[in-house]
């Protein structure tokens, strides 16, 4: 019996259904994942651009805020007044001078202290906060932040290890192949909410094997399918997991024995305008990385689209998936047109990230009718190497490792 | 003007006749060559940033969304109806007619009841081609701070 009061299937490569829809499980993983000692993706740099620019973020399933002080420190806090608990900030962005509370008017700066108070010595004689009231001591909740490459990050655990050791050395270099201190350009924001627990929409990311069957739009046009070269990559244990795939505008026009397996694969279908499915090669490599970090964020370069999936859990049965969308603020007009164009792929209304959602939400549902049954992650053997395959579901075993592990499910 | 009012009032019925009935090669007609058509958050909108949920540029793209959605888009079947209300016209000097609307689409998945799936304006450029008024511009800001589950057919 696990601390949980659930026992994992005995044998290998076995995922049983109740991870994704028991409420008590899911307020165990935001204590144990969102209150423990892991790094949180807050936002980029690039969104809180001058002093005093704040915008609103979420750890797990707790609003917080992103601020840019007037001495250019950021600072993440959380979007809860000390006082009462009411969200103080309202609004997604903008730029303010101080946060004041809209229920009794708390007021503090962009650090989070508390500056004043209506009151505080009451009124006419009368009320007023005890007079060893210390201000010092309410201010709002301040993470710990580390910033890096223009991408913002925060730990509610004081004793958090360092944000370097955390990502490990594999994830930080595919950081900085996109977030190289070049200055980033904000292009926006889409989101979407899907009827599915969070972990489904973390192991899509981390499915290779499924992107070579039902993304037709990718197999059809050759950005992304079994016979290029791939890397599928489990770092930290399981923590994190990369895939690195190849993409050739030959590849389109390529058959072999792996496209006569692609039912998906569409070789009559044609674009009018081709210029969604024709990427330049602007990191030299021909090369789409696609990296999802633990917790919750999935950095994705699809071509010239380039934007960070931030995984907001809401229930155990809900997830809001955040788009952030950037590009360099030196792009020309060409690659910034491009960025937008191909930008079509991917979102709520994505040619290929449709499929995704339209897939996720069904699997919620059926999860939730059957607790007990058992899925299969045998793709690839039962074991957690990395694998130059994309038909392989080791990164979802990986993840599930280290899943166990911290959440004491032996 | 109101005999205009009373154009883009059967134009924006026509129209969203046409995606109730999944005539998507129908939708398309309603669009010049050089015709843009652009489905983008109030959240983006409101601060001026670019980035849209569907962008097509140009009557190809526009062709191309449609083909899309009929040979490689996985998704559960649904019945959508459009309503449209609210027709203002802004302008209508020169060749241009700048004009908005609301629209209101409510989605009935397979198996559930139906749900409000999107709330929004057009905002639009509209030119004669012939006798009929066509988008040269469709500019479609959605309210909805999230989009349930995904945006599959054109709004």
């Amino acid at each position: 019996m696990s601390t949980v009061g659930r026992t994992w299937p005995a044998e290998a490569a076995r995922v049983p259904a109740w991870v994704y829809t028991d409420p008590a499980l899911f307020a165990r993983e935001i204590d144990v994942f969102f209150q423990g000692p892991s790094w949180h993706y807050v936002g980029l740099e690039c969104e809180v651009p001058e002093r005093g620019a704040y915008k609103r973020s979420w750890i797990g399933t707790r609003p917080v805020l992103l601020v840019r002080d007037e001495a250019d420190a950021l600072h993440v806090l959380e979007n809860r007044c000390a006082h009462r608990g009411s969200m103080i900030c309202w609004q997604n962005r903008g730029v303010v001078k101080d946060f004041t509370c809209p229920y009794h008017q708390w007021n503090y700066d962009l650090r989070g202290n508390l500056l004043g108070l209506p009151f505080l010595r009451g009124a006419m004689g009368k009320g007023g906060m005890p007079a060893d009231f210390n201000k010092a001591e309410h201010g709002l909740r301040r993470l710990t932040v580390a910033a890096r490459g223009g991408v913002v990050w925060a730990t509610f655990d004081r004793d958090a290890p360092a944000l370097e050791a955390y990502l490990g050395t594999e994830i930080l270099a595919e950081l900085d192949r996109t977030f190289s201190g070049r200055p980033l350009r904000l292009l926006g924001y889409n989101r979407q909410l899907l009827p599915c627990n969070w972990k489904h929409y973390l192991e899509n990311s981390r499915d290779p094997y499924h992107a070579t069957l039902l993304h037709s739009f990718f197999l059809t046009f050759g950005l992304l399918r079994t016979d290029t070269a791939f890397r599928a990559a489990p770092t930290e244990g399981g923590r994190h997991g990369i895939m690195a795939s190849t993409y050739s505008p030959e590849t389109a026009k390529r058959q072999n024995d792996a496209t006569r397996q692609m039912a998906a694969l569409k070789s009559d279908f044609r674009l009018e305008d081709t210029e969604v499915v024709k990427p330049v090669d602007e990191f030299g490599d021909s090369s789409m990385h696609n990296y999802s970090v633990f917790r919750a964020v999935f950095f994705q370069q699809h071509g010239n689209s380039l934007a960070v999936r931030h995984i907001i859990p809401k229930s155990e049965a809900a997830t809001e998936l955040a788009w952030t969308h950037y590009g360099y603020a030196d792009d020309d007009e060409a690659m910034r047109r491009r960025r937008l164009i191909q930008a079509n792929l991917m979102g709520p209304a994505g040619y290929v990230a449709v499929d995704d959602s339209e897939v996720l939400a069904q699997l919620g549902t059926v999860a939730r009718s059957a607790p007990d049954s058992v899925q299969v992650i045998e793709m690839g053997g039962r074991d957690t190497a990395t694998q130059d395959t994309m038909v392989t579901e080791t990164l979802i075993r990986n993840f599930y490792r280290f899943y166990r592990e911290q959440m004491g499910l032996a | 003007m109101s005999a205009l009012r009373a154009e883009l009032r059967d134009l924006y019925d026509d129209y969203a006749s046409r995606l109730d009935e999944m005539d998507l090669d129908g939708w398309c007609g309603f669009f010049t060559d050089d015709g843009t058509y652009k489905v983008i958050s109030f959240e983006n909108y409101s601060q001026d940033l670019p980035l849209a949920l569907i962008e097509c540029r140009g009557i190809g793209m526009i062709r191309d969304r449609v083909a899309a959605i009929r040979e490689t888009a996985v998704y559960e079947p649904r019945q959508l109806r459009h309503f449209v209300s609210g027709v203002h016209v802004d302008r209508a000097e020169g060749e241009v007619v700048a004009a908005r609307a609301n629209f209101l689409v409510a989605e009935s998945l397979s198996d559930r009841e139906p749900q409000i799936a999107m709330v929004g304006r057009y905002l639009d450029r509209l030119v004669r081609v012939g006798a009929a008024l066509r988008f040269r511009e469709r500019l479609c800001v959605v309210d909805n701070y999230r989009v349930r589950t995904s945006l599959v057919v054109p709004v």
